[in-house]
């Protein structure tokens, strides 16, 4: 069994009374360990604090209780060398080019030109876009832009990618094509991959292990091992566990879907 | 030339050919105002005798550093409030009835502070114009995305780095706007104030002219002045299409 890579021991994160409104218990607490190289999917309800989760592992924010910790060493609210983010909503800068956009990722990490051009190109190959590399994001389609957001985050080599809902604004012909191209990438890279979804299907075809979550406040309720094989893209649907992996999943997500549904009919 | 710049030219050349009309035909008095032709024949005129040049760079000149003070302040002011949540509520009554406040009625003060040079005319421009910079920069920086500010933060830039690589070039239109405004007001500033006490520059040649009749001056310092004004305007309303096209928005 492999080490663990991030480790997650009682968080907590609540979030202080804002002007008009309660303090809210968002998450927690939650203990995790997610392996060195796997690829781990987090599914749970709406507004259970699976984004929480992810910016308390990137260090875009602290815990409120616990420890979070990353190859080891604590990540106490400050970005933690070796990691990488892809976000749901477009991150692309819109008044720089492909390339540009590409080479931010590199800003502060390589100083060297040749060293960075090379990285800047091979990432944006890696991505397939390589005959875009000077347009603007505003030329692109979703699907690329997002495919730029994935370059710029590869192009820093990182060795934990986490991606918050990264094909979330997609129609489902592109979200199965890009779900393929992050399982490529995730061979190639070794990279460990959080992955958050509100796709019980995305997580059972991508994941090796899959967290569900409860409703607010977000606990871990249940750890589903998908074993399959490295060696996968899409058409991992048709194998015959699939069904039972996303049957487990919608069983313990249920009655806290049903929950949060409950919460937000009974809130003014 | 698309159907839009024919239709500006046309209600531009149908004023001026309006105004020759009732010049000549004498429902405007020569006194008052000679036709557009006249006004265009002076303009070159004077433009080619070089009696004003030191005048018209003298008002330029200050019209561009109050601008260029006013913006550049201005910028940085509204991005460090924009950082700091209770400044800027504290200031934001202020900045909303600022343009109530006659700063023309403190010119006498500014007289007592900086002496009858040119200080307190640069100072009345740009305490017209920083305001606007300031309130468009603010405007601006709260549209920037959330997740950029993060992409930021991920790619460890720090606040300034922040700043100047992502959150002001996203509001760049922003600040295009926010420099259209600052012309305005650092010319209006500027010439305004000439106006009232000075002993040169195009704002005090046009009042000066306006009290001796001479016709012959006023007009084309305020057609100069106009002209000035649309070519300054328009070059920046250019840089703007271009950049919102990039952008997909226009």
């Amino acid at each position: 069994m492999s080490s663990p890579h991030v480790t997650l021991r009682g968080v907590s994160k609540r979030f202080p009374a804002s002007a008009g409104g309660n303090a809210v218990h968002a998450l927690g607490p939650v203990d995790l360990e997610i392996r060195k190289g796997e690829f781990f999917a987090i599914v749970g309800p709406s507004g259970c604090g699976k984004s929480t989760l992810l910016e308390l592992i990137a260090g875009l924010t602290s815990a409120s209780e616990g420890s979070v910790d990353f190859e080891g060493k604590p990540i106490a609210n400050e970005i933690p060398d070796g990691v990488g983010v892809v976000f749901q909503e477009d991150a692309c800068f819109p008044w720089l080019s492909v390339r540009d956009n590409v080479a931010f990722g590199l800003r502060n990490i390589v100083a060297d030109d040749a060293e960075k051009s090379h990285r800047v190109g091979a990432a944006i190959a890696m991505m397939g876009l390589t005959d875009f590399t000077t347009s603007y994001p505003s030329q692109l389609s979703g699907g690329m832009r997002q495919r730029v957001c994935i370059a710029r985050t590869l192009v820093a080599q990182p060795r934990l990618i986490l991606l918050d809902e990264p094909f979330g604004a997609l129609d489902q012909q592109t979200r199965l094509l890009m779900g393929d191209e992050v399982l490529r990438l995730w061979r190639e890279t070794g990279a460990t991959v959080f992955l958050i979804t509100h796709a019980l299907d995305e997580a059972a075809m991508l994941a090796d292990r899959i967290a569900v979550m409860s409703a607010r406040p977000g606990k871990v309720i249940d750890l589903v091992e998908t074993n399959w094989p490295r060696e996968r893209d899409s058409r991992i649907v048709e194998h015959p566990n699939f069904g039972a992996v996303t049957s487990r999943l919608w069983k313990a997500l249920r009655d806290e879907s049903m929950k949060t549904m409950g919460r937000m009919s009974s809130s003014p | 030339m698309n159907r839009v710049r024919l239709y500006q030219v046309g209600v531009i050349g149908g004023f001026v050919l309006l105004l020759e009309a009732l010049c000549v035909g004498g429902v405007i008095d020569k006194i008052t105002m000679p036709p557009p032709h006249r006004i265009a024949i002076d303009f070159v005129k004077l433009f080619l005798s070089a009696r004003l040049w030191p005048e018209i760079a003298k008002s330029m000149g200050n019209v561009v550093l109050s601008f260029v003070l006013a913006y550049v302040a201005g910028i940085a002011i509204g991005t460090l409030l924009h950082a700091h949540r209770v400044a800027r509520d504290t200031l934001d009554p202020l900045f909303a009835t600022y343009y109530a406040i006659p700063v023309f009625a403190f010119y006498p003060l500014f007289i007592v502070m900086f002496g009858l040079g040119d200080g307190p005319q640069v100072l009345i421009g740009f305490l017209l114009a920083i305001v606007a910079v300031i309130v468009t920069t603010l405007n601006g920086l709260d549209r920037v995305p959330e997740v950029l500010r993060k992409t930021a933060r991920i790619a460890r830039l720090g606040p300034l780095q922040t700043a100047i690589k992502v959150t002001l070039p996203f509001c760049a239109p922003y600040l295009l706007t926010a420099a259209k405004l600052a012309l305005a007001y650092a010319f209006i500033g500027v010439i305004g104030s000439e106006f009232i006490m000075a002993r040169n520059g195009m704002g005090y040649e046009i009042g000066y002219a306006y009290t001796n009749f001479d016709n012959a001056t006023m007009y084309p310092l305020i057609l100069l002045i106009l002209l000035l004004s649309i070519l300054m305007n328009s070059g920046l309303s250019h840089w703007e299409k271009l950049l919102l096209a990039r952008r997909g928005l226009r």
